[in-house]
């Protein structure tokens, strides 16, 4: 019982700072606020037994992701422009959210209820790493053994992903020294 | 850039605890929650603080933009390397049960190399992405037509 | 139907809200703080299918029986440093559309597209090499 008041309770809080987000004034609250949005769901993650992805959402939507929007706001500067916008019920993005959702909430009438323990989800290879891998792999935390071991190929992708997408931002904004005399140090 | 004391001389203390908190969640990640992705973000956390508590030259001194590119490479190559190193002892790609003659020692040995390449890789590149988005380029991009001399003054001043 | 879909369905709420700020908000940034709701909304959804009652977090230890599934929770850690690797491209973009055009507001670029933004695209290209 207490669980679910729980739950409840967390996500009415990301959804009341996801309107915070869509209403407020200024870039710099929404981007605050989202912060928070990040920080609240580190709890929910943890109520829901992720400690692991818990503790990586902390550290990287909490702290890096509000981080570079704070930069990439003070560099481009508070946009105070689109006052018509500001305010107004979009009828359209509404209509089209709106029905999105409704399909959305139709389709999960075949999903069996949270949290059961028999649900199909739970009964494929997930019993497996849970039994055989302190045998196979010799480390209590199963999240890392099917991370780096099951998975390797998989999270092999994503630093991949990573590295990529770093050179892509360096090469959208040049190495941050290019043009201003001090530049030969680190070409 | 700060002038402020206080923040300078709790920085200096707690940047050292904050590298090494990285340190312990890299290598208790097998024990607890962690692991080469949470240790990257946090050690990269360490030198953003450095950066913004002592400024851009301190930073870049202390580990360069060339270093960083260099470090993101090593630690893909250190993770493909793994995998590689699967294939030459027999095995297959990120097979890590030949990587020594007990297979246990082996998978330990697996998931310590490619986790370190993950901090390499995670470290590098989010303090890499803090330098890049950093004000240095405003000017160049915003407003090409001032003149680069004069801007490395303002920048010293 | 079945009462215990709450969390599916407030997820849901969450996806549509962050999809909304996404299409109607007309500040780039803004546009991409709804993205970011919306991906982790997805990683709700998913860590809510790999939640099970009274599961601990999947550490194995001698005194607990019941784990919460880990599958969901390795796939959604390295999706979230993706997340933020995706988010810094996308800021990276916007700052070189400020660069550009001189604005990051939807309306405004809009009305500023055809000739004349061209133009000045062009302009500050070669102005800056």
């Amino acid at each position: 019982m207490i669980s679910e008041v729980i739950d409840i309770a967390l996500l009415a809080m990301l959804w009341i700072i996801c309107l915070q987000v869509i209403f407020t004034r200024s870039e710099l609250t929404a981007i605050m606020v989202f912060g928070a949005f990040s920080l609240i769901c580190a709890g929910l993650f943890l109520a829901m037994g992720a400690a692991d992805v818990a503790f990586t959402e902390a550290a990287v939507g909490a702290g890096v992701s509000t981080l570079l929007m704070l930069n990439a706001l003070r560099r481009c500067g508070t946009d105070r422009c689109n006052s018509s916008r500001r305010g107004v019920i979009d009828i359209r993005a509404l209509a089209l959210t709106g029905v999105t959702g409704a399909a959305l909430i139709w389709g999960t009438r075949d999903l069996s209820g949270v949290g059961l323990a028999d649900n199909p989800v739970h009964l494929h290879v997930a019993p497996r790493y849970l039994q055989v891998s302190f045998d196979e792999i010799g480390i209590p935390n199963v999240v890392t053994s099917v991370l780096a071991s099951y998975r390797g190929f998989d999270t092999f992708g994503e630093v991949v992903v990573v590295f990529t997408a770093g050179l892509g931002v360096w090469l959208i904004l040049g190495s941050g020294k290019r043009n201003d005399g001090k530049a030969d140090e680190d070409e | 850039m700060s002038d402020d004391i206080i923040l300078r001389i709790v920085g200096k203390f707690l940047i050292p605890l904050v590298v090494v908190f990285a340190l312990y969640v890299q290598f208790h990640g097998e024990y607890g929650p962690g692991g080469g992705f949470q240790a990257g973000v946090i050690l990269g956390a360490a030198l953003i603080l450095y950066r913004l508590l002592f400024g851009d030259a301190a930073a870049r001194k202390a580990v360069s933009p060339r270093w960083l590119r260099l470090q993101a490479a090593v630690g893909v190559l250190l993770y493909g390397g793994t995998g590689v190193a699967g294939i030459l002892l027999q095995g297959q790609f990120l097979e890590y049960n030949v990587l020594l003659t007990d297979p246990i020692n082996g998978q330990h040995l697996g998931i310590i190399l490619i986790e370190l390449g993950v901090l390499l890789t995670v470290s590098a590149t989010i303090t890499a992405l803090a330098y890049t988005f950093s004000a240095d380029t405003e000017e160049h991009l915003s407003d090409p037509q001032v003149d680069p001399s004069s801007q490395s003054d303002q920048l010293r001043s | 139907m079945d009462p215990q879909l709450y969390n599916y369905w407030l997820v849901i709420l969450l996806m549509m809200t962050g999809l909304y700020a996404l299409i109607a908000r007309g500040n780039l940034i803004r546009k991409i703080i709804g993205l970011n709701i919306f991906q982790v909304s997805v990683f709700i959804l998913y860590i809510s299918a790999g939640f099970i009652r009274e599961g601990a977090a999947p550490i194995l230890s001698p005194n607990v029986d019941v784990y919460s599934n880990p599958l969901p929770h390795v796939l959604i850690l390295t999706a979230i440093v993706v997340s933020v690797a995706t988010t810094a491209l996308g800021l990276a973009l916007v700052i070189r559309i400020k660069a550009a055009f001189g604005s990051i507001d939807d309306d405004t670029l809009s009305y500023s597209s055809g000739d004349s933004a061209t133009e000045l695209s062009i302009k500050t290209q070669k102005s800056s090499q």
